[in-house]
């Protein structure tokens, strides 16, 4: 009978808490936290496509999140000519060369029966790389980088607006992780997590490094918005209309026609910050719940039926064969997209890219827990793990805080132990972040909206 | 009066439905039993269940004139009981004589003379001695799973399938070396395909059907009933 | 024959490559060789075990401090050294802990290994955030005594060469510590009865238990050699370049292509596969411009600067041997899975 009510109570729940911070604290910030609660309840609808749908473990969440800000920044960033004409043909050959090469060996690899032949071939083609690349992209990336390196110092974008990304983000994912999968899956499942761990770095490790794509750790600023800015909106007349006929009554409440103007001034400013989450809240309300409904739907098609088969009973179900490394190829794919989407427009959100910022606990391991605390195998369970475990990884900060100076309160004001502890403080909400998950996982293994079992 | 090691009554399985209905097998020092039966009948589920290895719902498992129900499969083994597995039965990435000591994990005096009785008894494992039981052929492999549970100089010694997979000669060869295990005075229970070859070298059999005793007699009874020779001995 | 000049480039290449190669694959091993074992005995992917080598590291330092305030120092070694069978025996008591009241839980029930996997990303957030807590996340160099056991210019002086050759003490340290503790550790596992039994266990624990062998003790001594290894690998480690606790996270890429490239689950390979890890991160990532300048004629001088990929990128070596191995020969260089 509880069983039933767990979905709507654990939502219940997560609204009376955002609630309380934003009558506690403000509209502003509750809506902070809301948004980035949905960015994370999409990562971990895709997480749970792949574990929960599948069982299996991707540790490179981090990786696909960082590929689709990637990809906000090269459709939405304006192109830089100067360095298009200057080295554009040079990457894009390095990039032919590049993928010429990935092709030559995948045909040698597949059709040579000769082990030797096989094998020098390909290393034969990727000597002729090597050298390719020595010509063409070493040059290239230095004029890149070397024209006005203060403000671009790389290709820029297409121009487009950079809501398109959220779509392509899916595609560039997508077809990274189908090149994971296509080596990885099939071998053990433990060695899916580690390649997955290790092509995350790599991919952080490229953005970082590869000024001439990304900026690297010097960062992509001021990225184009979907929604409008707060400035514009400030000065815009119905906007301003509005917010005073919202607010008549508070208005009216001040005597002077002067403080009367400042007070509609400030509603104006916090309004315009609100409106502006709010636009963004909606848009990511559209992306979560088309991903939520198409989520559903394949979870109970005949291949999700299949999917969560031979997730409980590998043995019986490879006696399809192949069958099976090629639905999960299918679900890694697919989810990694996902993944890749949220990554997109996390990177809007923000306006910026920044590779430095990319860290795996955050990035990776914070989502595991949203879809093990949310429960494995349930969409509503990951939506309402993304909401949680963001509220609980934002706010154990203050909370840890608060609970050090309570606990040292009988300390000297200055003494080094407490300031140490205090300054220490913030790091706990890892440990938060542990407790919650090796709790979950001993008392509610099945998570707080468990995968409702089929009856067959 | 029961005999040397017994049990009865002995219900359960794995959690599910039950594989055990009452069965009950017993076997006096210096003698041989022998379960036979259809494949799935519960036989190494009996063996497993005698060796604590499975939680019975109900039975009795008596060692020389103490229950040991209670006991776990460790405490079994320290009083005496011997088992051979009829798969996994060897530690394969471990040399032969490595699994020889490991037989003898329990014990704390000097085991070099129970080493050399096993050599005695199976010479080809002297010559292996240092090879990976892994490496060996079917038929050694199985001395080295009889020699290791003998290393607890055991008075139970357990055989599940013993001659499983080995060639005729080899099977002759290891009911031999059986029977001089039985003639140092140690109580053996074998479960075997080979129902003829082992009721012929049985001092008492059981027929397991269905997880029940469907027959019980002395070897040579067993044998010659003609219901027995004609649903399980091939006619 | 001017040109030719094989003596300076041997030396350029030890400097810059083999020695420190070896030290770091000498790291790479002890830290590989936790892995395994637990993959071994214990079943599966330890994702903690970066950060349990940061809290072996963090107490080894806390202790070197300590050791230093009460005036106590190693001369010309450093005083971690003595610091470091003390932070053994606190890490291996965590371990003990760890495993009580996290893994045995899921041990009794039979979990499946990515169970136990996802468990390890838990403890891998309370060791993480421990050692932050604590010690704080930033760079610390903990390194004292005598810092080379050679140096270049010394080097150049003696043996009037233009290349100079520096050996670190912690290098020469790294592969003493790292050849005894593995030396130790093969005795345990060949020669003890302890030891065989860990294996038997691993090999096969069902009959490891009708052998009488208690599941019990062999975790808790697997766990006490996991918490031994990390520590010593962390304190190499950090000895020979600095402690940070991200860092540590960082190896368990390395640190886990050097156990499966040997074969996960076996010792030797877990050795082997750390060399090979080192060996190719070090080597292709490593300019070999001045190399073929001292090799090959002056028209033949390479332009570039010869490196394979940058440093930037030496986790892509690990993952790129990692997948070759895979693709190739699945089951590592040495067959893996059992002690
Ligand atoms: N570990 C197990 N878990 C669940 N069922 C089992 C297990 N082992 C055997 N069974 C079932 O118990 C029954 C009897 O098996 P077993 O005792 O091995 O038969 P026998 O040895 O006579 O061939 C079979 O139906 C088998 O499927
Ligand atoms: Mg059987």
């Amino acid at each position: 009978m509880i069983e039933k009510y767990r979905a709507p109570l654990a939502f219940l729940v997560m609204a009376l808490l955002l609630a309380i911070v934003g009558f506690g604290q403000s509209w502003s910030v509750a809506l902070g936290i809301i948004n980035l609660c949905i960015i994370s309840a999409i990562m971990a609808l895709g997480v749970n496509l792949q574990w929960g749908y599948a069982g299996l473990f991707n540790a490179g969440v981090m990786g696909f999140t960082a590929l689709g800000g990637l990809t906000a920044v090269l459709i939405s960033h304006q192109p830089i000519y100067e360095a298009w004409s200057g080295a554009g043909s040079g990457i894009l050959l390095s990039g032919f060369i590049l993928i010429s090469a990935g092709f030559g060996i995948y045909f040698v690899h597949k059709k040579i029966e000769k082990i030797i032949l096989k094998r020098t071939l390909i290393i034969f083609i990727i000597g002729i790389t090597l050298i390719g690349l020595n010509i063409f992209y070493g040059p290239s990336v230095s004029i890149i980088e070397s024209i006005n390196p203060a403000k671009t110092g790389f290709l820029g974008g297409l121009g487009l607006p950079i809501i398109v990304s959220w779509l392509v983000a899916a595609f560039v994912a997508g077809f990274v992780a189908w090149i994971i999968g296509k080596i990885t899956l099939g071998l053990r499942s433990d060695y899916l997590a580690i390649a997955t761990l290790g092509i995350s770095e790599i991919v952080i490790a490229i953005l970082k490094h590869e000024d001439w794509l990304s900026r690297g750790v010097r960062n992509v600023t001021g990225l184009d918005r979907p929604v409008p800015y707060e400035i514009e909106l400030q000065k815009t007349t119905w906007f301003i209309d509005l917010i005073a006929s919202i607010n008549t009554s508070k208005l009216q409440a001040a005597q002077i026609l002067s403080d009367r103007q400042d007070i509609l001034n400030k509603l104006v400013i916090d309004g315009s910050s609100i409106f502006v989450k709010l636009c963004y809240a909606g848009l990511f309300i559209l992306v979560l719940l088309i991903i939520y409904f198409l989520s559903h739907l394949a979870l109970q098609s005949p291949w999700g039926r299949m999917l969560r088969a031979i997730r409980d009973n590998e043995d019986a179900a490879s006696a399809m064969g192949k069958n099976i490394v090629a639905k999960h190829l299918q679900v890694f794919v697919i989810g990694s997209a996902i993944i890749g989407i949220a990554g997109a427009m996390l990177t809007t959100l923000d306006g910026q890219f920044t590779p430095g910022s990319y860290q795996p606990l955050r990035f990776t391991f914070i989502i595991w827990v949203m879809v093990i605390v949310g429960g494995s195998g349930n969409n509503l369970g990951s939506i309402f793990g993304g909401f949680f475990i963001w509220f609980m990884w934002i706010e154990a900060e203050p909370l840890s805080i608060a609970f050090i100076s309570l606990l040292t309160n009988g300390l000297d004001y200055n003494s080094p132990l407490r300031m140490h502890l205090i300054a220490s403080a913030p790091h706990l909400r890892l440990f938060i972040m542990g407790s919650i998950l090796l709790l979950a996982l001993r008392f509610m293994p099945r998570g707080v909206i468990p995968e409702k079992v089929s009856k067959e | 009066m029961n005999k040397y090691f017994s049990s009865s009554n002995m219900t359960g399985g794995y959690g599910g439905v039950d594989i055990l209905n009452d069965c009950g097998i017993e076997v006096n020092q210096g003698e041989i039993s022998v379960v036979v039966g259809p494949n799935g009948a519960g036989k190494s589920t009996a063996m497993k269940a005698m060796l604590g290895m499975i939680t019975l719902k109900s039975g009795d498992v008596i060692l020389n004139g103490k229950d040991i129900s209670g006991l776990t499969p460790e405490d079994r083994v320290a009083q005496g009981i011997a088992f051979v597995p009829q798969t996994m039965n060897i530690f394969s990435e471990l040399t032969v004589k490595e699994n020889l000591e490991m037989g003898a994990f329990l014990r704390n005096d000097n085991i070099n003379k129970t080493i050399e009785d096993i050599y005695k008894l199976f010479p080809i494992l002297k010559d292996k001695k240092n090879q990976l039981a892994g490496e060996l052929s079917g038929g050694q492999r199985q001395q080295v799973a009889v020699g290791r549970a003998l290393m607890t100089k055991p008075s139970v010694l357990m055989l599940d399938e013993p001659t499983a997979g080995v060639s005729p000669i080899v099977m002759d060869e290891l009911f031999d070396r059986i029977i001089e295990i039985k003639n140092t005075g140690v109580a053996i229970i074998i479960v075997e395909q080979n129902a003829k070859q082992a009721l012929s070298i049985a001092d008492f059999g059981y027929v397991l059907v269905g997880g029940k005793n469907k027959f019980t007699g002395k070897g040579s009874e067993l044998l010659n009933n003609p219901e027995v020779r004609k649903a399980f001995l091939g006619g | 024959m001017e040109n030719f000049d094989i003596l300076n480039a041997l030396i350029l290449l030890a400097n810059f490559v083999i020695v420190p190669a070896i030290s770091y694959g000498s790291q790479l091993a002890i830290a590989a060789l936790g892995i395994t074992i637990v993959y071994a005995v214990l079943r599966f992917s330890n994702f903690a075990h970066g950060d349990l080598m940061s809290f072996g590291t963090m107490t080894a330092i806390l202790f070197t401090w300590l050791f230093q305030n009460l005036g106590i120092t190693g001369g010309v070694l450093p005083t971690a050294l003595i610091a470091l069978p003390f932070a053994i025996i606190v890490t291996a008591l965590l371990c003990l802990l760890i495993d009580k009241s996290v893994y045995r839980f899921y041990r009794k029930q039979k979990s499946h290994a990515v169970v136990f996997m996802i468990v390890s990303v838990g403890v891998m957030f309370i060791l993480n955030a421990t050692v932050r807590f604590i010690i704080g996340p930033n760079d610390r160099t903990f390194f004292d005594g005598e810092k080379f056991l050679i140096r270049a210019l010394d080097f150049k002086a003696s043996t009037g060469l233009e290349e100079g050759l520096t050996i670190k003490s912690t290098q020469l340290i790294t592969v003493i510590v790292a050849i005894i503790t593995m030396l130790l550790l093969f005795y345990f596992l060949q020669k003890t009865k302890m030891g065989k039994a860990m294996r038997a266990y691993s090999n096969n624990e069902d009959l490891a238990l009708l052998s009488g062998i208690n599941p019990d003790r062999v975790v808790m001594i697997t766990w006490i050699i996991v918490g031994a290894l990390g520590t010593i690998a962390g304190v190499l480690y950090g000895l020979d370049k600095s402690f940070k606790p991200f860092t540590y996270f960082q190896l368990l890429l390395p640190m886990f292509a050097a156990a499966i490239v040997g074969g996960i689950g076996n010792p030797i390979g877990a050795v082997v596969g750390g060399y090979i890890i080192a060996f190719s991160e070090i080597m292709l990532t490593y300019a070999y411009k001045k190399f073929f300048i001292y090799l090959l004629p002056e028209h033949l001088e390479p332009s570039g600067l010869m490196q394979f990929l940058s440093t930037d990128y030496k986790f892509a070596i690990s993952f790129i041997i990692l997948v070759i191995v895979l693709i190739i020969r699945p089951t590592g260089v040495f067959r893996g899975k059992t002690i």
